[in-house]
């Protein structure tokens, strides 16, 4: 390994690296969005509106994000919608974690006990009390673990948009190898910004899903 | 829209080719990561000090790490640090191993530990031996916990192989992008045509599989 080499690459690697986190982030936003509207259309049943989610979560959910992407990159250009790689790469990923999130946030939402509605409608709650005051911070609760799997997962997809010539750190790190032949400083600076990327998000889930579960059951 | 380029010679053939080559990679890699899942997992559930700290290291770096990443340090690492060449096939297969035993041994240590501690001691003192606790008790009700589980895990290898595209594998995408090449002329709407097909085949393959999933997790919750 040269740290010469190393340290010429570390510039290029931070453009990526920021540039990978920008993406990352704005899609997993989206998706969160994206995952609370379904949710809720399911959990109250809309018609029509719920069928339509149903559809676009089995859709996403079976697929992988590379086919995804291409199609929406190579393939919509043809029915004339063309976006950025930058764009794309965040809608694609909002669409792809909208529909894990529809699913963790609905199981969370469903799990909350009918007792429990049944006695704030008894204390004379409303509708919007009950939903906010009762339902909402236990179903919130009960979806942490599910929601802090499918940001690691989301932010682990990024890698998949160098495929779109995205230029994030796979992108980055492909390039580098191509060109001057330094594998190992592109590969080990490769997994250096990824942990820098990953480890704070997976420590600091661990840590809500430990609040979590304190907040639920009382014991850790 | 580019689908009649489906049925020109024997483009719609090669496309499940190329869906097959992404299949049998992720049959051998599921296969592979059960076996071996099991057993880490069983290690896992022992609550030994150091298999623990060595499992948590190994499934700390399968959770951060990209399975694109691992793939590229397989493929190009490997050969650059040795100076042995091993095939995109054999590192892609070795990479979702890894990956999928890690994944696989997590499934394997939940369902055990999610077993209470009552059905050990009541089959003990009913006067099962050892053994006939595991076949007749434990076993029993790990696997309604853990086959749903791992039928999961199959579809989302599947969906995780097509990444072995970028290593230079010629699966079903990389034949999808052949075709588009090779008809640019004739049919130049043929991206929107194959890669919606590419889209569905993938949904095809893992849709029954997770349908089957979520079945029997219904049917055995209790």
């Amino acid at each position: 390994m040269d740290f010469e080499v190393i340290k010429s690459y570390i510039p290029l690697f931070a453009e990526a690296f920021l540039l990978t986190i920008k993406t990352g982030w704005f899609g997993i936003a989206l998706s969160f969005a994206l995952g609370l509207i379904c949710a809720f259309i399911l959990y109250f049943k809309i018609p029509v509106l719920s069928a339509a989610v149903k559809v676009y979560v089995e859709l996403f959910r079976n697929t992988p994000l590379l086919v995804q992407l291409f199609f929406m990159y190579y393939g919509l250009p043809i029915l004339g919608i063309r976006v950025s790689a930058e764009i794309c790469g965040i809608i694609g990923l909002g669409l792809l974690g909208g529909s894990y999130m529809t699913e963790s946030i609905r199981s969370g939402l469903e799990s909350v006990p009918k007792i429990q509605t049944e006695s704030a409608l008894s204390l004379g709650m409303t509708k919007p009390q009950l939903f906010r005051l009762v339902i909402l911070p236990q179903a919130f609760a009960m979806s942490v673990p599910a929601i802090v799997a499918n940001i690691i997962f989301l932010l682990k997809e990024t890698s998949v948009f160098s495929a779109i010539s995205l230029m994030d750190l796979m992108f980055t790190a492909k390039d580098l190898i191509g060109l001057y032949y330094d594998t190992t400083e592109s590969l080990f600076l490769l997994v250096v910004f990824y942990i820098i990327m990953l480890l704070p998000v997976s420590i600091i889930g661990t840590v809500a899903e430990k609040k979590a579960r304190f907040k639920i059951y009382g014991d850790i | 829209m580019g689908f009649d380029v489906l049925l020109k010679g024997k483009n719609m053939l090669r496309l499940l080719e190329g869906l097959g080559v992404a299949m049998k990679i992720s049959l051998v890699s599921v296969v592979i990561s059960i076996f071996l899942g099991i057993i880490v997992g069983m290690l896992m559930s022992q609550k030994k000090p150091l298999i623990n700290v060595v499992t948590r290291i190994y499934l700390e770096i399968v959770r951060i790490m990209p399975q694109l990443v691992l793939l590229f340090i397989v493929f190009f690492g490997f050969t650059k640090l040795t100076g042995k060449n091993i095939s995109a096939e054999l590192s892609s297969i070795i990479v979702f191993s890894f990956w999928g035993t890690a994944e696989m041994a997590d499934l394997v240590r939940g369902s055990l530990l999610s077993i209470p501690m009552i059905q050990y001691e009541s089959s003990k003192a009913l006067g099962f031996s050892r053994l006939q606790t595991y076949i007749y008790i434990i076993i029993p009700q790990v696997a309604r916990r853990l086959l749903p589980l791992s039928i999961n895990l199959i579809t989302r290898m599947i969906k995780t192989t097509s990444l072995i595209m970028m290593i230079g594998i010629v699966e079903v995408l990389k034949t999808g992008q052949q075709i588009i090449e090779a008809n640019r002329k004739t049919s130049p709407g043929a991206a929107f045509g194959i890669f919606a097909t590419i889209f569905l085949l993938y949904f095809l393959a893992c849709w029954p599989i997770s349908c089957l999933s979520k079945y029997l997790e219904k049917r055995w919750e209790n």
